[in-house]
């Protein structure tokens, strides 16, 4: 049977989104008009809190960071066909990882030393918490969504048990750790830029985002380039096909999940070694979840992933500006804003593929037709 | 039969019928007249535009411009519910019916008639009779159709068509899953039903078939109607030459084998499911170098379950293989990694679940099950350029076409995808090859080639195993043929030996002797 008519490569990684975020925007503009703002200053305003005003950029590359690196983590897995819905509890127990490191040693080591200890530490703890799972999933047959989302919950409560509990810092009511010491902190990107004498402004991006960016190359190699990357993407493609070829498939499944895992993980360090500096409360705040619609949008690609995430980091600050400039956009308005971009994005990503690609096919129609006749 | 009648009724005109998908032009100006109540038959090789045509006549495809007439009307069929409502009637290779139904529930499917089921039963109940008598096809309306052999399961099919009032039937591959003897039982069939005044649309890639049955015959090539033949004035040699478009060699060179020492060595293989259910009873055989061992079978009687064991990605439940020296049991059981370092290469049976994978390139299609890293070539790194050119040494190889590595798999044609998997397993250079359906749904030149390819491994002194639901391969190729039934060896035939009849019986699950015995009896009497 011949295959129906697909969508040219360029359509799909290119058009379809562009098109997703603009219908989405759209529905947020009639949102907005409907409750009496112009969507184009609405817009305008978005767009310059998320690059324009004084560190701004800044603050959208730092969501960014915690993007990249939950989309990632919910793309490798699904190289496998795994859902990880768990990117949220594997974040927070990678929080958990780096904060008892940088508590045990931060008086010890040095930075040098020690930030890569703790980022080791996170990335670890995100893997248990995603292997987990996923051996239950390989030997017992438990669906990883269903256990997934059980352990976002388990992590949850681990961490409130702790924070409000063992690790609480002496004397203080907030459920957080004690702060850590300069040793274990991850430098501001603005401290470093000033360093050579160029002004920039404050914000809280620090190097974690080019541990991101270095944690996307990682991803690629490993997916494309390295032979556990072809045993992952046999699996997820043909589990028949990987079982035929002598690819312990259980074993792919529980590796698979582990390096999400860790990539979810590594999200804590962004904000507890970049930003905190302690482990607190719910410091995940959703963004585990919204990896999901990143590596969806991102098309479980690095770069698509790098661009997704730019985009939310950019909603997300862009977003705190409009609550900021208008008194009827409140922030549970900015947030219906992203969860238009998710629904259309994630959610209803294939929408436009049919009508693109019947458009596509009129464009290009008479071309092919003729190449037919003659041939 | 048509001569005298100088302008015969039609039931389908098909004229200038054009169908793309993207940039593939799967049919080219093509016209089809099929003559009221004959066997009309469609052949053509993979991928020639039989099936879209099909589709196209049924509604589930709308062709991008020409004209349908049935019965003499022009009109349009836009979904299957408008072929029905012209007595179009079809029954597809996959059977549609619900396993778990009854006979009658499944032909009454869609045609309940009112809220209560059992008023639309009774009616449904007496108009089944009726067919089964008018057609002389005999079924119990009350046997759940999973419990029915094959054949009869199609007869429900059929049932099914003539129910919604098809006075066209169209049966796309009918054969694929019958044994010879329910196949010509089909005919017989077939036949009442022209006598009927039904009109049948037949579609095949089977020559034989073709010969066997139909009225008039019309070959497809590349998307386009390139011939239609009254079948008694052309020869099978003439059609394949007309489906592949050059002179094929229909039989093979097959020299006497030189059977060397023992390779493979079952004792005793069981395997029995987690339900119970026993899909393999003590299977014993030996391979040995030099030799292709073929085992015949209806489809679903074990060889799959077979191929799966010896492969090692089942592991047996009771009894034991050998494979040079190791021994692989119940309790020591293999993996396919493990197997194919002992030589063992496997050309599994469905090529698009397992075989290759589908979004893979050819490159990566290519080194599928030795994808762990072979002595020269270790560490973790996988390097692109090294795959392709591994890749376009073999396409050259094997003559695999288009030769573009980095092409998706799933954009070779199916004889081509095939060329790709026995290229890889056969490169390895393998002592023992398992072999299933090696030329399902690949084209007559491809299918030449690759028994060309099998014979002159077998000639390098691999031993073979053979399994394949198309009878005429494994009596072509093999040097000794086994039959299963039932998960069974129910008997062994030298090459000599075997005919297609005594094959059939021993496949309906009568042993040798005794297929012999009835065999001289049905002469006697």
């Amino acid at each position: 049977m011949t295959p129906p008519p697909a969508l040219p490569r360029w359509a799909d990684v290119g058009l379809i989104p562009l098109i997703n975020v603009l219908a989405a925007l759209v529905v947020s503009g009639i949102v907005v008009a409907v409750i009496g703002e112009n969507p184009f200053e609405a817009m305008m305003v978005m767009i310059k809190g998320a690059f324009v005003y004084k560190g701004s950029l800044g603050y959208t590359l730092y969501y960014a960071t915690n993007f990249i690196f939950t989309g990632l983590a919910v793309a490798v897995a699904f190289h496998a066909m795994l859902f990880n819905i768990g990117g949220e509890g594997q974040a927070y127990l990678g929080g958990l990882g780096a904060g008892l490191t940088c508590l045990m040693f931060d008086s010890m080591f040095p930075a040098l030393f020690l930030v890569p200890l703790a980022i080791m530490a996170s990335a670890s703890f995100g893997a248990v918490w995603g292997a987990i799972p996923g051996y239950l999933q390989a030997k017992r047959g438990s669906h990883i969504v269903i256990t997934t989302i059980m352990f976002n919950f388990l992590a949850a409560s681990i961490m409130v048990w702790l924070l409000a509990g063992r690790l609480k810092a002496p004397g203080q009511m907030s459920p957080e750790t004690r702060s850590f010491s300069a040793n274990a902190e991850l430098p501001f990107i603005h401290d470093i830029i000033n360093a050579f004498g160029v002004e920039m402004a404050r914000s809280p991006l620090n190097l974690s985002f080019v541990v991101a960016l270095l944690a996307c190359v990682g991803v690629w190699v490993l997916i494309w380039r390295s032979r556990l990357g072809y045993a992952i993407r046999a699996t997820g493609h043909s589990t028949g096909a990987a079982e035929y070829a002598g690819i312990p498939v259980s074993t792919v499944i529980i590796i698979t999940m582990a390096i999400s895992g860790g990539l979810a993980g590594m999200m804590a360090i962004n904000e507890i070694l970049g930003v905190q500096h302690r482990t607190i409360l719910g410091f995940t705040s959703g963004y585990g979840f919204t990896g999901i619609a990143v590596a969806l949008m991102g098309r479980n690609h690095p770069i698509g992933i790098i661009l997704a995430s730019l985009l939310f980091g950019a909603l997300y600050q862009g977003g705190a500006e409009l609550d900021f400039e208008f008194s009827t956009i409140t922030r549970e308005m900015v947030l219906l804003i992203q969860g238009l971009i998710i629904l259309f994005s994630g959610g209803l990503a294939y929408m436009f593929n049919q009508p693109l690609a019947h458009l596509l096919g009129l464009l290009l129609a008479p071309r092919s037709a003729k190449g037919g006749q003659n041939g | 039969m048509a001569n005298g009648d100088p302008t015969p009724p039609l039931a389908i005109e098909l004229s200038a019928i054009n169908k793309s998908f993207g940039g593939v032009h799967a049919n080219k100006d093509v016209n089809l007249k099929v003559v009221s109540g004959h066997i009309h038959g469609i052949i053509g090789e993979n991928g020639a535009g039989k099936s879209t045509l099909v589709s196209i006549l049924y509604g589930f495809y709308a062709a991008d411009s020409g004209l349908i007439s049935i019965n003499g009307q022009t009109t349009t069929v836009r979904h299957s519910a408008d072929a029905i409502g012209w007595g179009i009637g079809m029954v597809h290779q996959h059977f549609m019916l619900v396993p778990n139904f009854t006979v009658l529930e499944n032909v009454m499917l869609g045609h309940e008639g009112s809220l209560s089921v059992e008023a639309g039963a009774q009616k449904a109940r007496s108009t089944l009779n009726k067919l089964s008598e008018d057609f002389g096809l005999a079924v119990d309306p009350d046997m759940i159709v999973e419990n029915l052999p094959v054949g009869l399961q199609q007869r429900v099919e059929i049932l099914k068509a003539l129910f919604r009032g098809a006075e066209i039937l169209i049966l796309d591959e009918p054969t694929g899953v019958l044994t010879p003897q329910e196949t010509e039982q089909l005919f017989e069939i077939l036949r009442a039903l022209r006598e009927q005044g039904v009109t049948i649309l037949l579609i095949t890639h089977k020559l034989k078939e073709i010969m066997a049955i139909t009225d008039d015959v019309s070959v497809m090539r590349d998307g386009e109607m390139v011939a239609h033949i009254e079948t008694a004035r052309t020869s099978p040699a003439e059609l394949a030459e007309l489906m592949v478009g050059r002179k094929v060699l229909l039989e093979v060179d097959h020299t006497l084998a030189k059977p060397g020492v023992p390779v493979l060595q079952a004792q005793n293989l069981c395997l029995t499911t987690a339900n119970g259910i026993d899909q393999l009873t003590d299977i014993s055989l030996t391979l040995r170098e030099g030799e292709i061992v073929g085992i015949a079978g209806v489809s679903g009687n074990g060889q799959s379950e077979l191929l799966d064991v010896l492969s090692g990605i089942t592991a047996p439940t009771g009894g034991s293989f050998r494979v040079g020296i190791s021994e692989i049991t119940a309790q020591q059981p293999s993996d396919p990694a493990q197997l194919r370092s002992l030589g063992v290469a496997h050309v599994p049976e469905d090529r698009h679940k397992c075989g290759i994978v589908l979004p893979f390139s050819a490159a990566e299609s290519m080194i599928l099950g030795y994808s762990s890293g072979d002595k020269k070539n270790g560490g973790w790194w996988l390097s692109p350029s090294e795959l392709e050119t591994n890749c376009a040494d073999r396409m050259q190889d094997f003559d695999i076409r288009p030769p573009l590595p980095k092409l998706a798999s799933a954009n070779f044609s199916g004889g081509n995808q095939q060329k790709i998997v026995l290229a890889r397993e056969i490169s390895t250079q393998p002592k023992l090859l398992l072999v299933g359906q090696p030329t399902r749904g690949v084209d007559i030149g491809a299918i030449e080639f690759i028994h060309k390819q099998l014979i002159a491994l077998r000639n390098k002194g691999c031993a073979i195993l053979l399994v394949s639901v198309e009878l005429d391969e494994i009596m072509s190729l093999s040097d000794r043929i086994l039959v299963m039934n039932n998960g069974q060896m129910v008997g062994e035939l030298a090459r000599d030996e075997a005919d297609e009849q005594r094959l059939g019986l021993m496949m309906a699950g009568i042993g040798a002797d005794d297929g012999v015995t009835a065999l001289q009896m049905g002469a006697k009497s």
